[in-house]
């Protein structure tokens, strides 16, 4: 039964990982950049998200508004800050490790700005679902209805993007241009236009991680680090460029840490992070579902 | 070449002289913040020597500060080590712990690498709680008493708890910076630079470049575990609230803002890093402004710099420079 359980609480927290490894994916198969600003991204859309509860006192309507602002301020980062990166893409030691410290620039940024306007203050951003588990023949289980719209609502992102990446024009070009953006650009595709897209998707996904994971912590400036370094994990297991890879990932890595948490500590979590990268990175640094090539130097 | 060496090797002793002499002449808070300039100089030359020299990335020296910083205070307080063999240990157990980190992050490329880092800097302050001779939040305090008598009277009297602080500071940085810029001249250094320029052609040469790669590691490690040690002497304590992965953030900052492969730029940087807040204090207290905006605001600077100069000098301000000077001579 305690196995069950402990299953069950790392299923709504490996949704929540996956969701971030998903956003995560989708900016590095385009731009061949971790986005560690992503944790940055999804904490502003969440303080959206919250000011527009604090407004209606509803959360299903504050929701759309954090994704709309999740899609959008990662549109905007691509346009602008990306692309300002690129076309002054330097030679020498520091141009491959540039975009990462963009990202981290950004983060810390984004980070300074919500504590500006919100404060650095632990603020509720709650959803109407309860957070008591469901009871089953006298057995209250771990899993209560907010879990389950944790989990409904990354079945629903990933259902989305399943569509979108298998059925339609959009998808497709997608796929191609960051699967080969000099052939796509000559097949007349918009390689910039649609890398921006594929930024605002994985904006989207982080904006849903953040607006589904808040309500059963708190909000505040540094409060999605953690899922950031998660996520990471999440998706080098994955194999770092399968969106799938990824998904699967999240859920190892939720219902990993939900048995470390059970069998060993709760203080050990944070840093049961880089023991299981490192270990997978030993073991095997292509992930699950990645390409053969990659992580290692040439 | 010996002559040049002693000559540079007199300048130190000069400056440090110097700088020794200087703590006569300023306030407490000033002897305070020179001693956290010398800190962030060894943390920030650490990275330099990893990002600029050996083309490695770590969002981890926070961590392996707090590696140094812990082990000093533990090998101080439990087996009453002498200061200065206390800060060794420090230095040596962070460079353990990088050597075991650079054996995975040689295998490593730039993402990985800097993710890998970026979760050590989040996990591991959190141990603290964990193991309860590390002392939880609170932390352990540090305290490595006053100056020793013979300083104090040489001196002349007041020889004041900041002003040790800022001399020990002074005197590590000015041995650190002495150390990285032999060793940089040295085989090693070399060697650094040859894979930076081109790592097939260096592998072709003979050079290993998965040990050149742990070694630059291990260093820069040790460097920041000093840094650490000093950081938890100027505090009184080490918790994990002093290594936070914003001290890692901003040591990268730093480190970019000196030009990533300019190791006298470290000086920049760091002074750019102590005295960011102090203006920022001002100008908030002047506007009236709230907490809110006085405890962000040196962050949010900070990080625009550090986008700025990402953007439009990457190699660093003076290095930019002096490339496109380079440049227009050759046309």
């Amino acid at each position: 039964m305690l196995i069950l359980d402990t299953f069950l609480i790392g299923l709504s927290s490996g949704a929540i990982y996956a969701l971030m490894a998903l956003a995560l994916v989708l900016v590095w198969r385009s731009t061949r950049v971790v986005n560690f600003a992503q944790a940055g991204q999804a904490i502003l859309s969440t303080y959206i998200g919250y000011e527009v509860m604090n407004r209606t006192h509803n959360y299903w309507v504050s929701v759309p508004f954090a994704i709309v602002a999740g899609a959008a301020i990662a549109a905007f980062v691509d346009a602008v800050l990306m692309r300002a990166l690129e076309k002054r893409s330097h030679k020498g030691s520091v141009s491959e490790i540039a975009p990462v410290i963009a990202t981290l620039g950004l983060l810390g940024l984004i980070r300074s700005l919500t504590g500006m306007i919100w404060g650095n203050a632990y603020l509720q951003y709650t959803s109407p679902a309860s957070g008591k588990g469901y009871e089953i023949s006298h057995h209250t289980i771990p899993f209560s209805p907010q879990n389950l719209i944790i989990v409904i609502g990354a079945l629903v992102v990933m259902g989305v993007f399943a569509a979108v990446f298998k059925f339609t024009n959009l998808g497709l070009a997608l796929r191609a241009s960051s699967f080969q953006p000099e052939i796509s650009r000559l097949a007349g595709i918009r390689v910039d236009r649609i890398r921006t897209i594929g930024w605002a998707f994985a904006g989207a996904a982080g904006a849903v991680a953040g607006a589904l994971v808040t309500p059963t912590t708190y909000l505040s400036p540094n409060s999605l680090d953690l899922l950031l370094v998660s996520g990471f994990v999440a998706a080098v297991i994955g194999g770092l460029d399968s969106l799938i890879g990824a998904v699967l990932g999240g859920l190892i890595l939720g219902v990993g840490f939900a048995f470390i948490l059970q069998y060993i500590g709760t203080s050990v979590t944070f840093s049961a992070a880089f023991f299981i990268l490192i270990i997978v990175l030993f073991l095997r640094p292509r992930g699950i579902l990645g390409s053969k090539i990659g992580r290692r130097d040439a | 070449m010996r002559k040049s060496k002693s000559l540079s090797a007199l300048i130190f002793f000069a400056i440090g002289l110097f700088l020794l002499g200087l703590s006569n002449f300023v306030d407490e808070l000033r002897a305070y913040q020179g001693a956290q300039v010398g800190i962030y100089v060894i943390a920030i030359s650490s990275i330099i020597l990893l990002t600029g020299f050996s083309g490695q990335i770590s969002l981890g020296h926070g961590a392996l500060m707090a590696i140094g910083g812990y082990s000093a205070v533990l090998s101080y307080n439990h087996w009453h080590f002498p200061m200065l063999l206390a800060f060794t240990f420090g230095a040596a157990v962070a460079a353990l712990a990088g050597f075991i980190l650079g054996m995975a992050a040689a295998r490593l490329s730039g993402p990985y690498l800097a993710g890998t880092t970026l979760a050590l800097a989040v996990g591991l302050p959190s141990l603290a709680n964990q193991f309860h001779i590390l002392g939880g939040e609170q932390g352990l305090s540090f305290d490595i008493g006053e100056a020793p008598k013979w300083i104090a009277d040489k001196t002349g009297g007041d020889f004041t708890q900041y002003k040790w602080f800022f001399w020990i500071s002074v005197t590590c940085t000015l041995f650190t910076m002495w150390f990285i810029k032999n060793l940089l001249q040295s085989r090693f250094g070399r060697t650094w630079r040859a894979i930076r320029g081109n790592s097939s052609a260096a592998a072709l040469s003979g050079i290993n470049i998965g040990r050149s790669k742990v070694l630059a590691f291990t260093v820069s490690s040790a460097l920041a575990g000093l840094a650490g040690a000093l950081l938890a002497m100027i505090l009184g304590l080490v918790a994990p609230m002093a290594f936070t992965l914003t001290l890692s953030f901003t040591l990268v900052t730093g480190a970019v803002l000196a030009g990533v492969s300019n190791l006298g730029g470290s000086i920049v940087g760091a002074l750019v890093l102590v005295v960011i807040p102090e203006i920022t204090d001002a100008v908030a207290t002047h506007l009236g402004g709230s907490e809110k905006i006085s405890a962000n605001l040196p962050g949010l600077i900070t990080s625009v710099l550090l986008i700025l100069t990402v953007i439009f000098a990457p190699n660093g301000p003076q290095l930019h420079k002096r490339n496109k000077s380079g440049k227009a001579k050759t046309q």
